[in-house]
């Protein structure tokens, strides 16, 4: 029996972003990573491609993480006080995709280490890998603006992903992103509306379409998953239904959320009945990488190597 | 499809007798059409008439239901593609297969971690809801046995797992006060297992590689008498099946194509841990009804439970903690107290980092009807008097010495009338909850 045709027919697309620059291209990257393109829900290529492979980019913290759990400190234990080695070790033995410098020291309560410090890990870490760079902010605002104007300018060229832009604190880094040639993650707090007014805001100020990543505030699985879920579905459905200013590719902060969750963290003595932390930890980043997917996701943010390996080998099948 | 006024007006005795209250037949029928009448209010009208208005007012997905003892469990009836549209409706049966040919030690044994697989989280209990006994033995005693273990030992609803009618029969026999769901018919045995669903009055899983196999064996199954089915597109492709679920839900709810119009089952088999669980919940968030696997660890349940648990929470309702006093480590009398709405988003962010803290504190849970904090105050939900009758149903004055009350930095405004009414030192707290960590050392020490 024939069976309807329910393809949808959709208008709009998500964009592509290209992020990283090889020498050719005024940068010093051994390879670029494209992502967005999706003509469809995702995974749905039977109504329209479905865009670029989503990629994985590992979390490295520019200072020694004090509250990781030893589950999740033991595949990094040699590497944790050298952000260079550390990222190395997630391209090389962990297959990361690109590397996200996560800084946090730089915070005022969390080393308020100097904008020259971060400066200098920034170019380590790109001198020690050759996958393009996500460089992430401490989220103070005026350390922030102190301090990503001297990061960007440092990677000048180099095509980095830098966050991020705000909707009370977009100016500064949208103009360095811009002056440099850096791609900029427009962030909001699970809030469809102000996701699209903080692009408009910063394409108001002349910044390219084209080099913007949506970041919604993520929420780990059994801590508000469900609404970052839905938020993304419906960016990704605007997205397709021809809304320009939601068009963007998305990126999930996977890592450090599902290592907050105490299912993940609990060690085995305070949780006997859920099971191994050596397993637990890992599979409750993995499950909630792998159920965001289905929202709409193109870049993850991931800490554990386990999970890694099980939601890369996911989007290969997805493929 | 639905049918319109004018089609259904078509079907209706045109007498305009009025027995129905309406003035016209037309007036009832466009009634009908926009669901604000019953058919029954006529009494005149013909059984054809009934028969097709019935099937099309009838759910574009079949309600299907398993009886464990008192226990029910419902699948399908689903309305919408997308959970922000509405909100999904029957959660996703989670089901654990066990084979008869394992022996009897084993056996009671797997049965019982099977039968324990519950856990509390965010003060609610998960569980699983299905085993599946699967006839690996072909073996009819062997099946019956287990199928009896399992129905006289589990309080889970049960799935029978047989290609042999034969089989299926005998284990059917013994299945107690269970109404099982057998799996499954197919091109070749579909007959018989009809035949079997409908004598014993059971729900039955139709299973095809194809969704076009699908609609041709739910027809002929439905002309055998059987109307209560369940799909099971059984590719071994994960990409397949997460597709072949999205076709068949889009297909029964924006075509209303009634071949398809079903509830989806899917037995995720894979020799991954990870593996397993990652297709499982994929398929959970997208469309299936039920899904089955072969793992049963804590490790590997608990999470996908948790997408359960996620993806079925009704997005339109916000989801609540208990209003009340918190105590987050070894807190005492002199310990911080901090106060936070009772929306659980919000109250859990605010605990995980209270905890980051590694301060033992007090957070009070206010009631403002599960609503985020600046919501909450927009809408006077949240105001000096709300956190008063919070501080005093909590009995916080018992608890805690030192009369400072930290407030989150969102409502610095409500400092000088919080002051007023409790009498206590008012602390502005910081706007972010990820800025409690340092905000607790910096003036808690
Ligand atoms: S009772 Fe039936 S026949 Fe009479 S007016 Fe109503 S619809 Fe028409």
């Amino acid at each position: 029996m024939e069976v309807p045709n329910v393809a949808e027919k959709w208008m709009g697309c998500v964009r592509k972003v290209t992020i990283g620059a090889t020498k050719e291209q005024g940068g010093t990257r051994g390879n670029i990573v494209t992502v967005g393109g999706a003509k469809s829900i995702p995974y749905m290529d039977f109504e329209g491609e479905q865009g670029c492979k989503p990629v994985i980019a590992m979390d490295v913290l520019d200072t020694v993480p004090e509250d990781w759990p030893d589950a999740l400190k033991e595949p990094f234990k040699d590497v944790l006080n050298s952000p260079a080695k550390w990222a190395k070790k997630c391209v090389e033995q962990y297959g990361a995709d690109m590397v996200c410098l996560k800084l946090d020291s730089i915070h005022p309560d969390k080393g308020n280490k100097s904008a020259e410090e971060a400066v200098a890990t920034v170019k380590s870490i790109l001198q020690a890998v050759s996958v393009p760079l996500i460089i992430w902010g401490c989220e103070h605002n005026e350390t922030d603006n102190a301090v990503m104007p001297k990061v960007s300018q440092a990677a000048k060229g180099e095509r980095c992903l830098l966050a991020g832009a705000s909707q009370d604190n977009y100016k500064i880094i949208a103009a360095v992103c811009l002056a440099d040639g850096h791609c900029l993650v427009t962030q909001a707090p699970v809030d469809i509306n102000i996701g699209k007014q903080v692009n408009i805001l910063v394409s108001d100020l002349g910044f390219p379409l084209d080099r913007i990543i949506m970041f919604q505030t993520t929420g780990a699985l059994g801590y508000g998953m469900e609404y970052v879920y839905s938020i993304q579905e419906r960016e990704r459905i605007a997205a397709l239904s021809g809304d320009n200013l939601l068009g963007m590719p998305v990126i999930c902060n996977v890592g450090y959320e599902s290592w907050r969750a105490k299912e993940a963290k609990a060690s085995d003595a305070e949780a006997p009945q859920w099971g191994s932390c050596v397993e637990r930890g890992p599979m409750w980043e993995t499950i909630t990488a792998a159920t965001l997917l289905q929202s709409g996701v193109d870049i993850i943010r991931m800490y554990h190597p386990k999970a890694v390996a099980a939601v890369k080998k996911f989007t290969q099948d997805l493929a | 499809m639905a049918l319109t006024g004018l089609e259904i007006f078509k079907l209706l005795p045109k007498t305009n007798c009025k027995k129905c209250g309406r003035p016209t037949c037309l007036a009832f029928a466009m009634q009908l059409a926009q669901k604000k009448a019953n058919l029954t209010d006529c009494p005149d009208v013909s059984e054809e008439a009934k028969n097709v208005l019935g099937a099309a007012s009838a759910p574009p997905i079949k309600l299907i239901t398993l009886k464990a003892g008192e226990k029910i469990f419902k699948v399908g009836e689903e309305t919408v593609l997308y959970r922000h549209e509405e909100k999904f409706h029957n959660p996703t049966g989670v089901g654990v297969t066990i084979r008869d040919d394992l022996d009897g030690g084993a056996f009671s044994e797997r049965l019982k971690k099977i039968d324990g697989l519950k856990f509390t989280r965010v003060g609610t209990e998960i569980g699983i809801d299905i085993i599946a006994v699967q006839n690996m033995s072909k073996n009819v005693e062997k099946f019956s046995s287990a199928t009896k273990m399992v129905a006289d030992n589990s309080h889970l609803a049960l799935i029978l797992m047989s290609d042999s009618v034969e089989n299926m029969r005998s284990a059917l026999d013994v299945c107690g006060n269970k109404r099982p769901l057998l799996w499954s018919a197919n091109a070749q045995n579909y007959e018989g297992m009809a035949r079997l669903a409908k004598e014993k009055n059971c729900p039955l899983i139709v299973s095809a590689p194809r969704l076009e196999e699908l609609a041709d064996l739910t027809e002929k199954i439905k002309s055998l008498g059987v109307s209560e089915m369940i799909l099971d597109y059984n590719s071994a492709r994960l990409k397949d099946v997460l597709q072949g679920l999205t076709k068949v839900r889009r297909a029964a709810l924006k075509k209303n194509f009634r071949p398809l119009g079903f509830s989806t089952i899917t037995y995720v088999k894979e020799n991954d841990g990870y593996q397993e669980i990652i297709k499982a919940s994929t398929y959970l968030a997208k469309y299936a009804g039920i899904v089955v696997l072969d793992v049963c660890e804590p490790w590997q349940i608990m999470p996908l439970l948790t997408v359960r648990q996620n993806i079925f929470t009704d997005p339109q309702k916000p989801v609540q903690v208990e209003p009340k006093l918190y105590q987050v480590g070894q807190a005492n009398e002199n310990s911080p107290l901090l106060f936070t709405t009772n929306f659980s988003l919000t109250y859990y962010t605010v605990e995980g980092e209270v905890e980051a803290s590694r301060t033992p504190a007090y957070i009070l849970a206010v009631d403002t009807e599960g609503t985020s904090v600046l919501t909450a105050y927009s809408g006077d939900k949240l105001n000096e008097k709300v956190v008063a009758k919070a501080m005093a149903n909590a009995k916080v004055e018992e608890k805690i010495k030192h009369k400072k009350l930290i407030i989150p930095g969102l409502v610095a405004v409500m400092t000088a009338k919080l002051k007023e009414e409790l009498g206590w030192e008012i602390l502005v707290g910081p706007k972010e909850a990820s800025g409690i960590p340092s905000y607790l050392r910096s003036t808690w020490s």
